[in-house]
C-alpha cells in the first residue's frame, strides 16, 4: 500500500532535533487536542497546534515551512493546560530555532523601523519580534 | 516599604504615563518604588530553547545590579520585563544552571538570589489602605484583562493562572464594579503585531466585544503591549466593523490615580498623557 506511513525512529531528524532544542518529549503527546482547543491563534494557522506535535512525531518536515510556527505568540495557554505536560511553546520554538540558526529571519528589520516610525510602537513590540523572529 | 523598582525600555518610552501614575498611587498606600541605578533591557521575551543560554544573560544583569543595591526584591510593572526576568530567577534557582552563569558572568558579582514580583503583587497586602484613599470611586463597569505573561507558565504566574482576580479586587477596593468575562488570560496577539498584524486585529476586536457582551465599560491592563494592540488596533476594527464602539483602555495604575482623586488623572480621557 503506497499510504502506509514508515516510522523508523532513527531516521526521524526532525523529531530528534526538535527534542534536542526544546528538552521537551514529543512523543508524549496523545493527540487529545486541549492545545488546539486553547489557541487564541489556531484560527490564523495552516498547522494546529496538535498538528505541530503530531508532524514533529512523524518527521514531516513540511511543518518547517509552515505559518503556524510563526504565528505562535508563545502564550504558553496549551503548555499550561497540556495533559502530558509537554511544553508545547518550546517545541515551536524549537521549529524557529531551526531556521534561524541557518541565519534565515522571518522579520526584515528595514521593513519594520518605517512602521515603527509611522505608529509609535512600544518598545517592547519591537524587541520582542526581533528576539523572536531573527537569529 | 521600599522596594527596588526595575522600569524597563516601555515604561521610559511608551508607556510613561503608566509608571507616572504607579509611582504616585504607590506613594500613596506607603510604598516607594525605588529606581535601580543601572538597568538594561530584560530581553524581552524569555529563550524557550534549552541550549540558547546567551538570551537569559541580560535578565540575570538586571537581577544582580538589584541585589548589589541592597534589594532583596525587585518590582516590574510592566508585564514583559516581569515574565522575563521572573523566568531568569526560576531558571538561577537550579545549582547547576547558577554555578554555569556566575562562571560565564565573571564580571559581575555572583548571583545570590533576589526575589522578582510583579506591581500587582504588592497590593494584595495594601487593600485597606487603598480604600481608606479612594476620594473619587470609579463607579463605571471594568473588565480586567491580565493577558499571558503574568499568568504563565505556571512556575510565574502572579495569581490562579486559570482564573485570577486580583485586578478585580483592585478596581473594587477603587469603587468600580469588576465584571467576570472569559477572555481574561488570553492573549491579544503580541509581538504578531510587527509580523501579522491582521491577526491582532482580529483578537482585538474578539477580546473588546467579548468584554463589552459581558458589560464591560472599559478594560484595564498592565502590559504596554497588550494596551497598544488593544488599543491602538481600534483604528483598524473600525475599517473592518462597521458600527464597532471604541473602548477605553488604561493601566490599572491610572485607575488607582483616578480614584485617588490624583493631581495626574487626566488619564481619564484615556489620551495616554498625564501632566
Amino acid at each position: 500500500m503506497s499510504n502506509v506511513i514508515h516510522i523508523e525512529e532513527e531516521e526521524n531528524e526532525l523529531l530528534a532535533k526538535v527534542e534536542e532544542i526544546s528538552g521537551e518529549t514529543v512523543t508524549l503527546c496523545e493527540q487529545c487536542g486541549i492545545c488546539t482547543t486553547s489557541c487564541p491563534m489556531a484560527e490564523e494557522m495552516d498547522f494546529t497546534p496538535a498538528g505541530i506535535m503530531h508532524a514533529v512525531k512523524l518527521g514531516d518536515k513540511n511543518v518547517l515551512d509552515s505559518k503556524a510556527i510563526w504565528i505562535c505568540a508563545s502564550c504558553f495557554t496549551c503548555t499550561v493546560r497540556c495533559p502530558r505536560g509537554i511544553d508545547l511553546a518550546k517545541v515551536t520554538e524549537a521549529l524557529r530555532q531551526i531556521h534561524l540558526r541557518k541565519n534565515k529571519d522571518h522579520v526584515n528589520l528595514e521593513e519594520v523601523k518605517e512602521e515603527e516610525q509611522e505608529e509609535n510602537l512600544p518598545p517592547i513590540a519591537l524587541v520582542s519580534a526581533l528576539r523572536k523572529f531573527t537569529g | 516599604m521600599e522596594y527596588g523598582y526595575y522600569p524597563g525600555c516601555t515604561l521610559k518610552t511608551h508607556a510613561k504615563d503608566f509608571e507616572k501614575a504607579a509611582i504616585e498611587a504607590y506613594k500613596k498606600i506607603g510604598i516607594e518604588l525605588k529606581e535601580l541605578d543601572k538597568w538594561y533591557c530584560c530581553g524581552t521575551v524569555y529563550s524557550l530553547a534549552k541550549d540558547n543560554i546567551i538570551y537569559k544573560v541580560a535578565s540575570i544583569r538586571n537581577l544582580i545590579k538589584a541585589q548589589q543595591q541592597g534589594f532583596d526584591k525587585l518590582v516590574a510593572l510592566c508585564s514583559m520585563c516581569y515574565n522575563t526576568l521572573r523566568q531568569a530567577q526560576e531558571f538561577m534557582k537550579e545549582e547547576e544552571n547558577r554555578v554555569r552563569i556566575n562562571s560565564f558572568m565573571d564580571e559581575e558579582a555572583k548571583y545570590e538570589g533576589i526575589e522578582v514580583l510583579h506591581g500587582l503583587e504588592l497590593l494584595k497586602e495594601k487593600f485597606d489602605e487603598i480604600k481608606s484613599n479612594v476620594e473619587k470611586p470609579l463607579g463605571k463597569k471594568y473588565a480586567a484583562y491580565y493577558g499571558c505573561t503574568l499568568l504563565r507558565p505556571k512556575s510565574i504566574a502572579i495569581d490562579a493562572y486559570e482564573k485570577p482576580n486580583i485586578m478585580e479586587k483592585l478596581i473594587e477596593a477603587l469603587g468600580g464594579i469588576a465584571i467576570e468575562w472569559p477572555l481574561k488570560n488570553e492573549c491579544c496577539g503580541s509581538y504578531n503585531i510587527i509580523t501579522n498584524r491582521e491577526a491582532v486585529v482580529e483578537r482585538t476586536y474578539h477580546i473588546i466585544e467579548n468584554a463589552r457582551r459581558n458589560g464591560a465599560e472599559a478594560i484595564v491592563t498592565s502590559c504596554p503591549l497588550c494596551y497598544f494592540n488593544l488599543k491602538d488596533c481600534q483604528k483598524d476594527v473600525k475599517k473592518h466593523y462597521a458600527g464597532f464602539d471604541e473602548m477605553p483602555i488604561y493601566y490599572f495604575t491610572e485607575l488607582m490615580c483616578m480614584a485617588f482623586g490624583s493631581k495626574i488623572d487626566k488619564c481619564e480621557d484615556n489620551k495616554g498623557e498625564l501632566a
